[in-house]
């Protein structure tokens, strides 16, 4: 295997070494510092890619991430990377590459026939047509669309790669290690300065590596090792290679991209990716520029490349673009590609420029004053020089390398909302100072092409920031570099027959923007929607300028008067995956776990998820084949007997202090602060908009001390709210907060012998009054004791330090089990707490009010609270409200479902007529039926009314009769006894 | 975006829940009426520029602050504690 | 010109040199009898409707930037009508009946894809109140399917059924859910008024509103002052800075909405994909991005960017959902400046000044009202009384208390909605 456009002695890769790698299964081989761009141009594959709407023929056109055509999709099975740009993919050995949108093949694609009906697809064809049969959009056009469009394709499987996220901090963050870069990060570095310097490549070097520079007499490129070499041995500076800096954010926040290890072979554990956020105090743009095409007929045949990317796979790649060469420039920068060319040995059939005075003394023909009108061939055999008379004539050539001048890559400097300004010398546009505060572009990025102006404006802004964090400026040696004049006559578009592509990705040609400015898309950001010019996945980075330029003249606007779009994060792809890293899994959001957990799971309990908790949803005992065998078992253990349940969820939160008493009757709807000590009270706390935030209980520890149980739901708001009111509403109070719901392991013992049971159990049982509360001690561990009850039954929560619940958990079981009890979960909890008609968030879902729970009674009138004033808006009461009750079936069907909607009987199940809905339902084991718990217009007043219930969903359609809402034991005596 | 914690320093955004209006802490008397109310809750200036506004350092150190804040630049231009000496 | 595959042909001909403006540029008048303020989705529907529906034609639609600029522009495509509570719930239901005949309405494909949408659930407790969501569809005349986890799996197998932090129990399918082309509901709406003879001005910034004895006189812009006995405000996004100029404070606050747009792809996602526990939501465009989004940034912003700790939550919840989208790359983030109101429901109404009219509240469900809100905005403003389906967005409602339709259950916060 040979690589014939591999040139001997040039270049940079490791020759010593060669890899093998495959493209569209075809076997070739590069060597060690080859991009996959690099090895195939040095194979003679010049063909990369399809285009994206018309399926052309596309080759390399850059050698950097910019790059439109050469996307191609890197590895295999779950591992495969679609639209991986190969000019960035660095060459290992094994590599497996593909191209992509293409059918059969890259060399024959048939979707290619779309280009032949080009004239029919043009700007926006599709907003005129597909509109009839209107059945037909969904089920033939979309679908058609669907597949044709689009680049690579994902490989439907979950990403089995392994991504990190980082943060990182620093005074001075480089972006960029060209010459503007390194000057800027040396200068700093050798103040002291904590630096990171960040580039997009490899190496570092930026286009030192791709041009011929002269420094003091040696290379360029040798100069940028050295000072690499020095800043890689200094403590205060990080440099961080193949990282691209994709986003400036709000207080000096970066976000950063690192390529950890796509550039080895698969099998290791490195993450693939590392996103980083970087939070600097300065900011040096040092991002270079980005050369931008000419748009004449056929530029996007393979074969036509920008100049600078001719330069950099010649100099650093050792890659001859081809055999014979025209190059046509529009400034003195497009001389070093000839000369480049000429020295490596390569022939250059033509140097055209427009402008007339030619300084250039080469052994080709020079042709001033003179355009490149048409590529012909596929890949290039010929160009068609234009001359200044009209005149023209045709070269052949196997490549064309051009150049329309370089754009500043100055699109960071834009992410917070700033716009460009046009700078006439350069034909660019050039970031605005302080456009992102902190952030100052130097060099090529900032307008500066000459690589003596870029060494000298990178020392010069290090040095500013140096002044303002504190340090020492420097005066750092620099070398002597090129001055030399940019001279750039623009040609964004050469006139004429056939199409002339601005927006390589996107297929959008000069006729798409000034058919779009015919058709009244005369704004930037019109056209750009309605040609998509721009939207692919190179955001225009080659094309936005020209496209401008040609909308401008198409609408007699200056291109300053045009303006840009918006540039918005990334600066480049981003993969979800390295965003995202961490969340894949269950590592997307914490799990909590009750101290009970391991004893619940070993017991057999599925735990099921509870807010971010986990509580066991029953606990099967054998034989039983069905959970409600369970929950019914466990119910009657705690009517019958005694049961035990972790209740640890709940929130608890500890609020002491000299005014503890007046802030709980600031927060809750009912007194708290004549609570006795050793007694608890069940409260009502409402948001300020006056429906119902949670309920709970506080609990009088001390004189001012108090501990208050919130729903296992609302404990992180209910802990905000309480903050908010101490600290903004109510700053000159003396109370303070804590939450302490992982400090106590709390376990509900709840039954007719749950005082027998604890009895048994504790060092000294205190004799608990009905909502009691005061501390006991358990094999001598300090715990506290409430006679609290969710069941309607005789029953206790006692609480230990964490650290004891999962030894208290089990040795409640076992001695509940001797008694003729034991474990119940959650489903059996439902069961209990809706036969007494307790709530959950099923019922206080944010939209109801205490009127509607019919606790209104509840809201103090001889003090302010929180929801007070609100509550008392005509619209939050009343029987023109749903207002809760429960409800028992009546006819043949037996099922209440959640979800379901209650009418008048014999009414129409629709919107106009409905008269409320199901919240929570079960079979209620005591009175053996089905009970629900609902809310319905009036419904007080409506007791015994039968109803109409509907499930459309659940395909349920029954009658129920409106019930009192507490069922079990309605007078409370099992509770106090 | 980054804050000046009073308490704990410069921290980033995600450590931090915003909290409403500033004028969420200049709540009403109980019989202050409706309209009172009403604009209380409901009606803000929203103004497009400097904003004065409520934050909880709550994956810090819980203190709610005030801070000084560009609605449309997102500078932050400082910050107080609501209860005690900063 | 009518538009249509054999115009198409025609042009392409011809050499696509017979193309027509979409809309006409029009030079502001001294005289209305109609002032539409702001030209984005809603204000360029209200427009056409009053032209369509009400025979005023000597309209203007004012646009301070380009036409479709705000969130009709920057959102990510949806539309719905699974709305359950009662005042949303008939609005977006009339809301969805147009957008099903928009297209061929405005002679314009605005690429309505009924593709379905699917609301996943996690609990037993979350099957319940979507129960109640989709029997509430039901109830309105819409349609809606629950799903058990099997039922998901046919639809998304591609989803992390068995690994993810929040294992799916089922989802709420509401079939005739999608997206749309949202840059083309504005251009389509604007070609519709503009051939009625409204007339679109961009680049016309109102500076102020004149008022008199209780009653609007007109409006002065960047470009003269224009008079017109009926002003109609609909500037979502900036609707508090215009209220204030006819003296109003308003139940908004603007937040940040972020929303992030992929590469181009194969087909892989074929529906809209909800999943709450992540505020995460997904679809993929006809040009083959993955178009997806999550909760708000959570503090006021006219900025129309955002910042990381949201981005990168709302790409953790697709990597927990559908670890299969890792490979896809971010292309484009940014932000629509969204009008949160206290119970996260939008705002039709009158105001206290006579022929002085408000559209804004849309919190960051605007995008599928477009029709119904230009449709009922328009009502309003011809006949001085409510629509039917939008009797619910009333301004006061606030101060009553009646009829708030708060679907989130989160509260008089505007930025918890």
């Amino acid at each position: 295997m040979t690589q014939p456009f591999r040139i001997p002695g040039l270049g940079r890769v490791d020759t010593a070494r060669t890899l093998t790698f495959r493209f569209d299964g075809e076997a070739y081989t590069g060597h060690p510092g080859d991009t996959l761009a690099s090895a195939l141009l040095a194979n003679g594959v010049r063909l990369m890619g399809r285009s994206f709407k018309y399926h052309r023929p596309r080759g390399v056109l850059t050698a950097g991430p910019e790059e439109p055509n050469a996307l191609v999709t890197v590895g295999k099975g779950a591992h495969r990377d679609p639209n991986t740009r190969a000019t960035v993919q660095e060459l290992f050995d094994g590599l497996e590459a593909a191209s992509q949108n293409r059918w059969p093949s890259l060399g024959l694609d048939l979707m290619g026939v779309n280009d032949l009906a080009s004239r029919f697809l043009g700007a926006g064809f599709y907003y005129k047509t597909f509109m009839w049969p209107r059945a037909a959009w969904l089920k033939l056009y979309e679908p058609l669309i669907r597949r044709a469009a689009g680049l690579g394709a994902l490989s439907g499987q979950s990403d089995p790669d392994r991504n990190e996220k980082a943060f990182a901090f620093c005074d001075l963050l480089v972006i960029g290690a060209g010459p503007a870069g390194l000057s800027a990060a040396l200068t700093a570095a050798r103040a002291g300065a904590r630096v990171i310097l960040a580039d997009e490549s490899a190496w570092m070097g930026g286009r030192l590596a791709f041009d011929r520079h002269d420094f003091d007499g040696r290379a360029g490129f040798d100069w940028a090792q050295e000072v690499v070499a020095e800043l890689a041995a200094m403590d205060n500076v990080t440099l961080m290679p193949r990282t691209t800096v994709t986003g400036a954010y709000d207080g000096g926040t970066y976000a950063a991209l690192e390529r950890v290890a796509r550039h080895v072979a698969p099998g290791h554990d490195a993450p693939l990716d590392c996103f980083w956020r970087i939070h600097a105090k300065r900011t040096v743009l040092a991002a270079g520029a980005l050369e931008r095409p000419v748009a004449f007929r056929d530029n996007d045949r393979p074969g036509v490349m920008l100049a600078g990317a001719v330069r950099a796979y010649l100099n650093h790649y050792g890659v001859a673009p081809g055999r014979s060469v025209v190059v046509f420039g529009t400034s003195d920068d497009g001389h070093r590609t000839a000369l480049d060319l000429v020295d490596a040995g390569i022939h250059v059939a033509a140097y055209v420029d427009p402008r007339h005075e030619e300084r250039l003394k080469a052994p080709f023909p020079v042709y001033t004053g003179s355009v490149v009108a048409r590529a012909h061939g596929n890949p290039v055999e010929a160009v068609t020089i234009r001359h200044q008379t009209g005149r023209e004539h045709r070269v052949a050539c196997d490549t064309l390398a051009m150049s329309g001048g370089w754009n500043p890559t100055l699109h960071l400097s834009c992410h917070m909302g700033d716009r460009p300004e046009w700078n006439e010398d350069i034909a660019a546009f050039v970031p605005r100072p302080d456009a992102v505060p902190g952030l100052v572009a130097v060099g090529a990025a900032g307008g500066s092409f000459s690589t003596a102006a870029a060494l000298a404006e990178g020392m010069a802004a290090a040095n500013d920031a140096l002044s303002a964090l504190g340090f020492k400026p420097q005066d750092v040696a620099l070398p002597v570099a090129e001055d030399a004049p940019y001279a750039i006559q623009p040609v964004w578009s050469v006139p004429g027959k056939g199409r002339a592509w601005l927006d390589f990705q996107n297929d959008v040609t000069i006729k798409d923007v000034t058919q779009a400015a015919m058709e009244n898309f005369a704004s930037v950001e019109h056209m750009k929607r309605y040609t998509t010019q721009g939207m692919a996945p190179d955001q225009g980075k080659s094309s936005n300028v020209a496209a401008l330029a040609v909308l401008a003249d198409a609408t007699g606007r200056s291109i300053p008067d045009t303006g840009t779009t918006t540039y918005r994060p990334p600066f480049a792809p981003v993969p979800i995956a390295a965003m995202g890293a961490g969340g894949q899994g269950a590592g997307f959001a914490p799990k909590r776990l009750t101290t009970s957990h391991a004893a619940s799971v070993e017991m057999g309990a599925p735990m099921i998820e509870a807010g971010l908790w986990f509580r066991p949803s029953y606990f099967p005992a054998r034989g039983e084949r069905v959970w409600r065998e369970s929950c019914d078992r466990e119910v009657a253990y705690v009517r019958n007997a005694v049961g035990i349940c972790d209740v640890s969820t709940l929130g608890k939160i500890d609020v002491q202090g000299p005014d503890a008493g007046a802030f709980l009757d600031f927060v809750y709807t009912n007194t708290m602060s004549t609570l006795p000590e050793g007694r608890c009270r069940y409260g009502l706390m409402l948001r300020e908009d006056g429906h119902v935030m949670d309920d709970g209980t506080a609990a009088r520890l001390g004189r001012s001390h108090f501990v208050l149980t919130t729903t296992t739901a609302a404990a992180g708001p209910v802990m905000r709210h309480l903050e908010f009111v101490a600290q903004v509403l109510r700053p000159d109070w003396d109370v303070a907060l804590s939450s302490v719901t992982e400090h106590w392991a709390q376990v509900a013992v709840a039954g007719p012998r749950s005082r027998e049971l604890l009895s048994g159990l504790l060092d000294a049982p205190p004799e608990l009054p009905f909502m009691g509360c005061g501390p006991v001690s358990v094999s001598g561990v300090s715990g506290r004791l409430f006679r609290i009850s969710f069941s309607g039954e005789l029953a206790y929560e006692l609480a230990v330090p964490a650290r004891y619940g999962d030894a208290l958990f089990r040795e409640l079981v076992a001695r509940a089990e001797a008694l003729g009890g034991g474990a119940y979960g959650i489903e059996a909890l439902n069961v209990l707490r809706l036969e007494k008609g307790f709530l959950t968030h099923a019922e206080m879902h944010g939209r109801v009010t205490a009127d509607d729970l019919g606790l209104a009674g509840m809201l103090s009138g001889k003090k302010d609270f929180i929801g007070k004033a609100m509550a008392a808006r005509p619209g939050l009461s009343g029987p023109t409200r749903e207002q809760l009750v429960a409800l028992k079936p009546t006819g043949a069907v037996k099922q209440m479902t959640a979800g379901a909607f209650l009418f008048d009987a014999g009414a129409e199940p629709v919107r106009e007529a409905a008269q409320g809905y199901i919240t929570s339902a079960c079979y209620a084991v005591t009175p053996r039926h089905t009970l629900a718990l609902g809310f319905l217009r009036n419904g007080r007043a409506r007791m015994g009314e039968t109803v109409r219930m509907v499930d459309h969903l659940r395909g349920l359609d029954t009658t129920c009769e409106v019930i009192p809402l507490v069922t079990y034991d309605p007078d409370g005596g099992r509770a106090r006894g | 975006m980054r804050f000046p914690c009073p308490l704990c320093g410069d921290r980033d955004l995600q450590e931090f829940t915003f909290g409403g209006a500033a004028v969420m802490a200049e709540r009403p008397a109980p019989d202050a009426g409706v309209v009172a109310w009403d604009a209380y809750l409901h009606l803000r200036d929203n103004p497009a520029g400097r904003s004065e506004e409520l934050w909880q350092h709550d994956k810090g150190c819980g203190a709610w602050m005030v801070v000084t804040r560009d609605t449309v630049t997102h500078a932050v231009h400082g910050a107080r504690l609501t209860k005690g000496a900063t | 010109m009518r538009f249509s595959a054999l115009e198409v042909l025609r042009q392409g001909l011809t050499g696509n040199r017979g193309w027509q403006p979409h809309w006409r540029d029009a030079q502001p008048k001294p005289e209305y009898d109609a002032i539409i303020i702001g030209g984005g989705g809603h204000g360029l529907s209200t427009a056409y409707y009053l032209a369509r529906n009400h025979g005023l034609t000597n309209v203007a639609v004012l646009e301070k930037g380009y036409l479709g600029g705000g969130n009709v522009g920057r959102n990510t495509t949806i539309v719905r009508a699974n709305y359950f509570l009662p005042g949303n719930a008939e609005f977006y239901s009339h809301s969805l009946k147009l957008w099903e005949g928009l297209g061929a309405e405005l002679n314009y494909n605005v690429m309505h894809s009924q593709r379905g949408l699917i609301n996943l659930f996690h609990s037993d407790g979350q099957r319940d109140a979507f129960a109640r969501r989709g029997n509430a569809m039901i109830n309105q005349g819409d349609d809606a399917v629950l799903l058990d986890r099997e039922g998901v799996r046919k639809y998304l197998p591609y989803l992390d059924f068995d690994n993810g932090r929040f294992p799916i129990h089922g989802g709420l399918l509401h079939p005739r859910g999608g997206t749309a082309r949202h840059d083309a509901v504005a251009w389509g709406y604007a070609r519709g008024a503009s051939d009625r003879g409204v007339d679109l001005v961009q680049n016309c910034e109102v500076t102020g509103i004149d008022i008199e004895g209780g009653r609007v006189l007109g409006v002065q812009t960047t470009r003269g002052a224009i008079k017109a006995r009926k002003v109609g405000i609909v500037t979502a996004g900036r609707s508090g800075q215009v209220a204030a100029m006819a003296g109003m404070r308003l139940p908004v606050e603007s937040h940040i909405l972020q929303a992030f747009v992929t590469e181009g792809l194969k087909p892989v996602i074929d529906h809209v994909v909800s999943f709450g526990m992540g505020h995460f939501y997904i679809s993929q465009s006809d040009k083959g991005g993955l178009v997806f989004g999550g909760d708000l940034d959570f503090y006021p912003s006219y900025a129309q960017r955002g910042n990381l700790p949201m981005a990168e939550h709302v790409m953790e919840a697709g990597m927990t959902l559908m670890p299969m989208i890792g490979k896809a790359r971010v292309l484009r983030s940014w932000g629509g400046i969204m009008d949160m109101t206290p119970d996260g429901s939008p705002i039709i109404d009158k105001t206290g000044v006579d022929g002085l009219y408000l559209d804004c509240g849309w919190c960051y469900g605007g995008f599928k009202a477009v029709p119904a809100s230009g449709w009922c905005m328009a009502h309003l403003m011809a006949t001085d009384t409510p629509h039917e389906v939008a009797r619910g967005f009333r301004l006061d409602r606030f101060r009553d208390g009646q009829g708030l339709m708060d679907e989130e259950g989160t509260g008089a916060q505007h930025n918890l909605h």
